[in-house]
């Protein structure tokens, strides 16, 4: 085979691993944005989600798409509120204490991880896609599942920029970010919104990890990888910034897949992740983000 | 705080804490005679990493690169160049002590959050690192050292006997250099840097070398554990690297209490026996529940960070020994 095919499969499996990858960092980005907690147990939202998926599609019958669409519905939702009762029973007791708050999320981080183990077991286990075609590209057919999943993805990031940037939500929400004091003393909620951002942040962990399990399989220790790539997209993208976010999301996914098709994965995880440290060192504010004023 | 009067109290204590584990070998069964070699071992590891989180403030979830690079700098010495075990722990703690400066040099720049993850991706790459040189590691596999190799002039590492005695040594000359060092004038500095940097340097200190010494020093008294865990019990491999060898030792401090001499050895003995005997105790009611230390650790950790922060020895020292280092 020619480079080209290559390089053009490559980016396609970029781009799906992007998709998901920006909605994963999204989530994290704006827990840390609005609360400025850092969310060790980000990726076991995702492996959650991914796992309730997989419990959806089993517990419904007939059709894929069915048991697909109530995964859609049913993880996000059961991942949210695993979020929000971590959020009232330790994170607000804790105060938000930064460094507090990553001892506390790395324990829960253990626990979810245990109860999938208890709960679901070690085995990996595959979601059948809710449809199974392929689209003829120039050279091969290509699922057309998979493309579904970056327009799927877009869908949902467009979603969430219209109620950050044109709903109340999202005001009250940028507010909050902003200065929480002065939020406080317009008679914003900032207890609630706390709560209310952490679930969503959960949620959209917990949406990527469904749209991506019928590629991926489902497993107990799966919330690694994206827990890591996320913190690498937050920090590159500049944090509480989406569109840093969708930027560095699309070059940390496009270089992951085309490197890892022509190096060893290993060690494109090695250059990326020490890239990314020297970028926490030498350019805190991130590669996209204005520095702090 | 405790002034020298104090002093002939505290040294008492831990040449007494020292003693009892000396006795100690006499009477354990041979289990747990094993259990606490290993502890002691690990408790080393946890001192180092107390030297940084609990004097100094500086919160790290990298450690086990440090752990790692006393490891691997002893024991691929052994294995690949056949090193007597003095120069190969003298390679562990080189290794330790030039990555640690390395680290430290980058990590420092950056402070509070950033720090964290900043050396929880250090330690990630360390970690991939050790996979990426399979060839000469052997991955998450590992290596282990053969007997013949594992001699210290007439001492045989090999014999638990032995192994306890020299992991008791080792232990004994860290936990000394420990109450000296946090009660000289540099732990000084370091304990003011935790409570207030600012006026620490206003003072006149320079506070980026004083943490900067602080980084090498904890990551050069893991290291020495890591050395010694690959000698004593002659095995190394890239999962002592992973991140969860750097939570494990923040958890330990947690329980001893952080900025407590003797802590992190409560805090390592504690956990040890709670994950060995809840999962015993767990696993045979509830045999289809995979318990593992995923949980343990979890709940131990969520407990301790809202309900009791300053671990066991911290407790005691605010309510009945505010005399204790």
């Amino acid at each position: 085979m020619d480079f080209g095919p290559y390089l053009l499969l490559a980016t396609l499996e970029g781009l799906v691993q992007a998709a998901v990858l920006a909605l994963t960092a999204l989530g994290l980005s704006l827990v840390f944005g609005v609360m400025r907690v850092v969310n060790v147990a980000h990726g076991e939202f995702f492996m959650l989600g991914a796992v309730l998926a997989w419990a959806a599609t089993t517990a419904v019958s007939g059709h894929p798409a069915l048991g697909f669409a109530a995964a859609l519905v049913v993880s996000p939702l059961v991942v949210g509120a695993v979020a929000l009762a971590s959020e009232r029973l330790i994170l607000r007791r804790l105060n938000y204490n930064p460094e507090a708050t990553i001892v506390a999320t790395i324990g829960l981080l253990y626990i979810l991880q245990q109860a999938a183990l208890t709960f679901y077991g070690p085995e990996a286990r595959p979601v059948v896609p809710p449809f199974n075609f392929r689209i003829q590209l120039p050279w091969f057919g290509y699922s057309a599942y998979k493309l579904s999943v970056i327009g799927a993805s877009i869908l949902l990031l467009i979603a969430t920029w219209f109620v950050l940037a044109r709903t109340r939500i999202g005001l009250v929400m940028r507010a909050t970010q902003y200065d929480r004091e002065t939020a406080t003393a317009f008679g914003i909620p900032v207890d609630r919104v706390y709560a209310g951002v952490f679930a969503l942040g959960a949620m959209l962990a917990a949406v990527a990890a469904v749209l991506i399990v019928p590629i991926q399989q489902a497993h107990y220790l799966m919330g690694h990888d994206p827990l890591l790539l996320s913190f690498i997209v937050v920090i590159i993208g500049g944090l509480g910034s989406l569109r840093g976010t969708v930027v560095a999301a699309l070059l940390i996914g496009l270089s992951d897949g085309i490197l890892s098709v022509f190096f060893s994965p290993t060690l494109a995880k090695i250059v990326a992740t020490l890239a990314v440290a020297l970028v926490l060192v030498f350019r805190p504010q991130g590669l996209f983000g204005q520095a702090a004023k | 705080m405790s002034g020298s009067a104090t002093g002939p109290r505290a040294l008492a204590l831990h040449l007494g804490v020292i003693a009892l584990l000396f006795a100690l070998q006499f009477v354990l069964p041979a289990y747990h005679h094993g259990i606490v070699a290993r502890v002691m071992v690990l408790a080393i590891f946890a001192m180092g990493y107390n030297l940084l989180f609990g004097y100094t403030g500086l919160l790290s979830l990298g450690h086990a690169m440090f752990f790692a690079a006393g490891l691997y700098g002893a024991g691929l010495t052994v294995y690949h160049l056949g090193w007597s075990v003095p120069a190969a722990f003298v390679s562990g703690l080189v290794c330790g002590a030039a990555l640690s400066a390395v680290i430290g040099l980058l990590a420092l720049r950056t402070a509070g959050v950033a720090f964290m993850i900043v050396t929880m991706m250090f330690g990630q790459v360390a970690y991939l690192l050790t996979l990426f040189f399979g060839e000469w590691t052997r991955g998450e596999e590992g290596l282990t050292l053969a007997a013949a190799q594992r001699q210290l002039g007439p001492l045989d590492l090999t014999n638990p006997s032995t192994r306890y005695f020299v992991a008791l040594a080792l232990f004994a000359v860290v936990l000394l250099l420990t109450l000296v060092i946090v009660r000289a004038p540099f732990g000084r500095v370091l304990v003011a840097i935790r409570e207030n940097e600012e006026r620490t340097r206003m003072l006149g200190y320079d506070t980026f070398l004083n943490k900067l010494g602080a980084v090498v020093l904890s990551g050069t008294v893991c290291a020495a554990a890591g050395a010694a865990y690959a000698l004593l019990f002659g095995y190394f491999g890239a999962g002592f690297a992973a991140v969860q060898y750097s939570i494990l030792p923040l958890l330990w401090v947690l329980v001893g209490g952080a900025a407590t001499v003797l802590g992190p050895l409560v805090g390592t003995l504690i956990m040890f026996y709670l994950v060995d005997l809840s999962n015993d105790l767990l696993n045979s009611r509830f045999p289809d529940w995979d318990v593992s230390y995923l949980g343990i650790v979890g709940v131990a950790l969520v407990l301790l960070i809202l309900f009791f922060p300053k671990g066991l020895l911290g407790s005691i020292r605010e309510r009945w020994a505010p005399w204790l280092p």
